[in-house]
């Protein structure tokens, strides 16, 4: 089985030590200039004084670099290849946007400057919300949260507030049982009662069953679209229209954007609130799990809540307006992830209105098209129209004893990173593909082929596949006994 | 596997009554369902239950359930070697793997229970 | 465009794959009179060439810690990062790798993510820490709503010497979720009012107190009387909370951990990474061992495999959303992944040597300015305990005039308190670091001198 060109697996190298297992004694990684000022700032301390950090690495600047290259050679990454994750969008992270991000007048100023002093920031941010009013639908932005389920949380947050201001907060909070997880946790920690509406055969809202359930304890319907096995919810007009009937609010979960821009907008379908994920749909950088930002948008009648402060056009200028009494108060210590801003901001000013419709287009091209390709080899596990993201399940593999995961990790030796496992929940034995719109049709054939191949092992040497993957650093890891007596910390003896 | 001496709810604990005293734990189709049990949390002795009452929950790798309370009754004791050995629930979850012991306040509500044939039936059904 | 790799041929070949003639056609599933007919009204696509020209405008048009001397901190610090944390980072292994759920390829993501939790125990003096969390603010909020599941009961007490945003954060966040929130007012020297606090403990609903949570250095940059507030704190049984949000000051002073806390949450971004005008920060969250299946966000731990080789994973993800979803200890999904990277790296090459120098250049440096400015007429430090690099001063002028007059110097100048406090109207928040140099603090003063004539 050979490797694909370049080499997207992870090296194969001697194990890696801990940083506190590098350096020695004495060892030094950085240098200051001599202090120009009186040597003071010990008398008073007394026993405040804790000497040196006790437990922090003595190493050359040397050491730590090559430990910090060597480990980066151990991970994927979306520069490397393919990750084919459903809802998470892995798309390309172009080059410029990080340039922007680090220049000094973007990169090194600071929150609480008199705004007379960030003039350009301001303007950008603004800019950027009335962008992502135009691409949303939905005329009122904030930018503070600083990833999608902070926005989740301030969304449902207004949505109680304007509840409230009308007379009652509401008790309930619906969410379809295909949701991502944090839907419910969210409307959980703004004091909601969660139930699940079911999913009809078609993997969509079962409508009736939420009109028949909908009623005046009901604050508001969490769903996402396309929902989470990558289909529109056709009927989302009606849907609204159930909630907005019994004076609910309608919240987007908009993680599946990617399927969208430029073609649909969530704001004219009647949406009140919605998160955008600038980590996902917006092109910046996941580095490793994080930073994301989760901005998001409110129908007109929500303006008043959102979080201060506000950034603002005023006087010919730019400001921020901390005076608004109805606000929800502050979700973040500052503005938000202002260094994400700045790369969405850049992205989608390259690409523009007509390559924003495109980003839609081919995205769902691409997924379509794996799932013509693998159709005849993997079950679909709805027969609806895939919008940018295609649900298998291992229902064809399993009686081999083969399952998802033996698939997903199996793929991995084939140099990819696996689909999204398992999720949503109302598919057994998921396996969901989001190739993105940045994939070449080589990748997508490259992936098709991985896949054809393991399905042949699943029936022809179905062990191979159960005890995958064969060619990483690490096989498999006993995660049970991790859990059970955990080791958080770096300890000598271990 | 389910032993005829016990009673069982839908939510997949046995209970098992001597004189008064109750022995509690999950069945077998529950284990396997969770997968390898990595910590249980364990309820106050002392604490008063009634029937259907959350009394702690069972953590795997991939999962978190709650136990439920098959009877009403007071804790008289937990099983401490789960704390360092959870994966005895795995091993033998109806006998060294039991979790509390309680004293039953109301024998009758035992009689709403499943025997181990409406169980048996019960889970070949998908167990939900 | 030179995102998507399709070209023509490319686009009819997926295309007759699919069984579609026009891209139009995939959408057929969105109602008709939902598909937008027109172009977003967007402006028209930029090349890189005109993006560096039209966001490089909005870069000058700012004034940074790159053009000016800062004087500001306030829970955002101009420290000094090695040029080697970012060129490491900008490695798209580092910066293009997904959330390492799928372990036998994050192996580098999860090491060094492990590394940063041992190093964050190590500062904080803790037992444990976890991966991270969005900010200094939401840090304490996740903190606090960690106290009302370990304790179960209502009320938390935040000194009003926490940074104000953090306090405002927390009140939004509790809003819904039945908890009290009181504040201990600060005393005279600038500190947390130990007096009231024992009060608050002592009352009759002392002992419903999930939470009791000071900041050190606190918000006018004093030094908190940790031991005594542990021992008032301690037996009520709620939990002893320190927030720290200039993390340099533990490359000098203990950490929360060693005055008992039972938890040390904050900002750690000043441990390199710049301003970001606020964000993306790095949250932190560390605590007694005994709490682990409380605590927020995610968590690696060391793991085997079948061969018993080392490796590291996500561990205890049952208390996480995308598992125990209502029920989880959060709703967080993202962290703040390669900023804790950069921390990580920064902490490696600081060394605990390097964590102490930088952090008494810093303070040596605000020692000096302060005494150098409280020999202007008019300008007296406001507060009489210890600091670590901030300070207060009472002034001669107005502090929005003194800083529209300090930027034609060259100098982003304090934080004007007014805002947060009418009795401050006259008094200003400086923050001197490692990076401030002599000339620039006779600068400041000169300034201020000029004006105050």
């Amino acid at each position: 089985m050979s490797d694909r060109p370049g080499g997207t697996r992870p090296g194969t190298l001697r194990v890696e030590p801990s940083l506190f297992e590098i350096g020695a004694p004495g060892r030094r990684g950085y240098g200051l200039p001599p202090l120009d000022v009186a040597q003071t700032g010990l008398e008073d301390l007394g026993p405040m004084d804790r000497g040196e950090v006790a437990g922090f690495p003595e190493a050359s600047e040397v050491d730590v670099v090559r430990h910090f290259v060597r480990l980066s050679r151990l991970n994927y990454a979306v520069d490397l290849g393919l990750y084919p994750l459903g809802s998470c969008t892995m798309k390309y992270n172009p080059k410029i946007n990080e340039e922007m991000a680090r220049l000094d007048g973007l990169a090194r100023i600071h929150p609480m400057q008199p705004p007379a002093t960030i003039q350009g920031a301001l303007r950008l941010m603004h800019e950027l919300t009335g962008m992502l009013s135009e691409i949303t639908g939905l005329p009122h932005i904030t930018l503070q949260p600083a990833a999608g389920a902070h926005g989740e949380m301030t969304g449902i947050m207004m949505a109680r507030a304007f509840l409230e201001r009308h007379g009652d907060p509401r008790k309930v909070v619906l969410i379809p049982d295909s949701a991502h997880g944090t839907n419910p946790a969210s409307a959980h920690i703004c004091g909601y009662v969660v139930e699940e509406i079911p999913s009809n055969a078609r993997g969509c809202i079962d409508t009736e069953r939420l009109r028949r359930r909908m009623g005046p304890d009901v604050a508001a319907l969490m769903l996402t679209n396309p929902n989470t096995l990558g289909i529109f919810e056709s009927e989302i007009e009606t849907i609204c229209g159930i909630v907005h009937q019994k004076g609910g609010l309608v919240y987007c979960d908009g993680a599946n954007m990617n399927a969208l821009v430029g073609v649909a907008r969530p704001g004219d379908m009647g949406v009140d609130i919605l998160h955008l994920n600038l980590h996902k749909t917006f092109s910046t950088p996941h580095g490793g799990g994080g930073p994301g930002s989760g901005p998001v948008g409110v129908a007109a009648p929500l303006a008043p809540y959102l979080p201060v402060p506000a950034v603002v056009a005023r006087d010919g200028g730019f400001d921020l307006d901390w005076d608004r009494p109805q606000s929800v108060g502050k979700v973040s210590s500052f503005l938000g992830n202002f260094g994400m801003h700045v790369r969405a901001y850049a992205y989608i000013r390259a690409l523009g209105a007509r390559g924003l419709r495109q980003v839609a287009e081919r995205a769902v091209l691409n997924a379509n098209y794996i799932r013509a390709r693998l159709a005849d080899t993997y079950h679909v596990a709805k027969d609806q129209p895939s919008m940018h993201e295609v649900i298998f399940d291992d229902s064809r593999q399993a009686p081999h004893g083969v399952r998802t995961l033996d698939i997903a990790k199996r793929l991995i030796d084939y140099g990819f990173h696996p689909p999204t496992i398992y999720f949503p929940l109302v598919v057994q034995g998921a396996l969901m593909v989001e190739p993105t719109e940045t994939e070449s049709i080589q990748e997508l054939d490259s992936f098709v082929e991985a896949m054809r191949e393991i399905d042949r092992e699943a029936r022809e040497t179905p062990d191979l596949v159960r005890t995958a993957p064969h060619h990483t650093p690490v096989g498999r890891l006993d995660e049970a006994t991790a859990a059970r007596r955990p080791r958080l910390r770096y300890r000598p003896e271990s | 596997m389910y032993p005829d001496n016990l009673k069982y709810t839908k939510d997949h604990e046995w209970i098992l009554v001597q004189n008064g005293a109750g022995t509690i734990g999950i069945t077998d189709f529950a284990q396997k369902e969770l997968g390898d049990v990595v910590f249980v949390e364990l309820p106050e002795i002392g604490r008063a239950l009634s029937q259907g009452e959350e009394f702690g929950t069972i953590e795997s790798v991939k999962a978190v359930s709650e136990l439920y309370s098959p009877v009403g009754g007071m804790v008289t004791a937990v099983n401490e070697a789960l704390r360092d050995h959870p994966e005895q629930v795995n091993k033998d979850p109806y006998d060294s793997g039991w979790i509390i012991k309680l004293s039953v306040s109301d024998a009758g509500q035992l009689s709403g229970l499943m025997d181990a044939a409406a169980y048996r039936e019960h889970v070949g059904t998908g167990g939900h | 465009m030179r995102y998507f790799p399709q070209g023509e041929q490319d686009l009819e070949r997926l295309m007759s794959a699919v069984g579609v003639a026009s891209p139009s056609d995939l959408f057929a599933s969105i109602p008709r009179n939902l598909r937008l007919t027109g172009e977003l009204k967007i402006p028209p696509a930029l090349s890189e060439i005109e993006l560096r020209r039209t966001m490089g405008g909005m870069a000058a048009a700012n004034a940074s810690a790159g053009t000016h001397a800062c004087f500001l901190g306030a829970g955002a610090y101009n420290h000094y990062i090695p040029a080697a944390v970012w060129q490491i980072l900008l490695r798209s292994e580092w910066y293009t790798s997904y959330t390492p759920y799928q372990p036998e390829i994050s192996q580098g993501t999860l090491q060094a993510t492990f590394e940063f939790q041992s190093l964050i125990a190590a500062l904080t003096e803790m037992e444990i820490s976890n991966a991270s969390l969005y900010d200094g603010a939401s840090a304490l909020a996740e903190g606090v709503l960690m106290a009302q599941r370990v304790t179960r009961r209502r009320r938390v007490a935040l000194s009003a010497a926490i940074h104000p945003h953090y306090r405002q954060v927390v009140r939004s966040y509790v809003r819904n979720m039945g908890v009290d929130v009181i504040e201990i007012p600060v005393a005279a020297d600038g500190r947390t009012d130990m007096a009231r606090l024992g009060e608050a403990l002592a009352s009759p609903d002392g002992n419903d107190m999930m939470c009791v949570a000071l900041q050190n250095p606190n918000f006018f940059g004093c030094l908190e009387d940790l031991e005594r507030a542990g021992s008032l704190i301690k037996p009520s049984g709620a939990l002893f909370t320190v927030v720290v949000n200039e993390p340099l000051s533990l490359g000098l002073l203990h950490g929360p951990g060693h005055y008992g806390a039972d938890i040390a949450l904050g900002e750690a971004h000043a441990l390199g990474t710049p301003l970001h005008f606020g964000g993306p920060f790095l949250g932190f969250l560390a605590a007694k061992e005994s709490l682990v299946r409380q605590m927020p966000g995610r968590l690696v731990g060391e793991a085997a495999d079948a061969e018993g080789r080392r490796g590291y994973v996500l561990t205890l993800s049952t208390r996480e959303q995308h598992i125990r979803r209502e029920k989880a200890t959060s709703n967080i999904c993202t962290n703040q992944g390669l900023i804790a990277m950069a921390a990580t790296i920064y902490m490696g090459l600081m060394g605990r040597a390097g964590m102490r120098e930088a952090a008494l250049q810093s303070r040596a440096k605000a020692l000096h300015a302060r005494k150098r400015l409280a020999g202007i007429k008019g300008c007296r430090p406001r507060h009489a305990a210890a600091i670590f690099n901030e300070f207060v001063m009472d002034l001669p002028v107005d502090p929005d005039a003194l800083n529209a007059e300090l930027i034609k110097h060259g100098i982003i100048g304090p934080l004007a308190l007014g805002r947060y406090d009418a009795a401050l109207s006259r008094a200003a928040l400086f923050c001197v670091t490692e990076l401030n140099t002599r000339e620039e603090i006779e600068t400041l003063a000169t300034t201020l001198e000029g004006m105050s004539r």
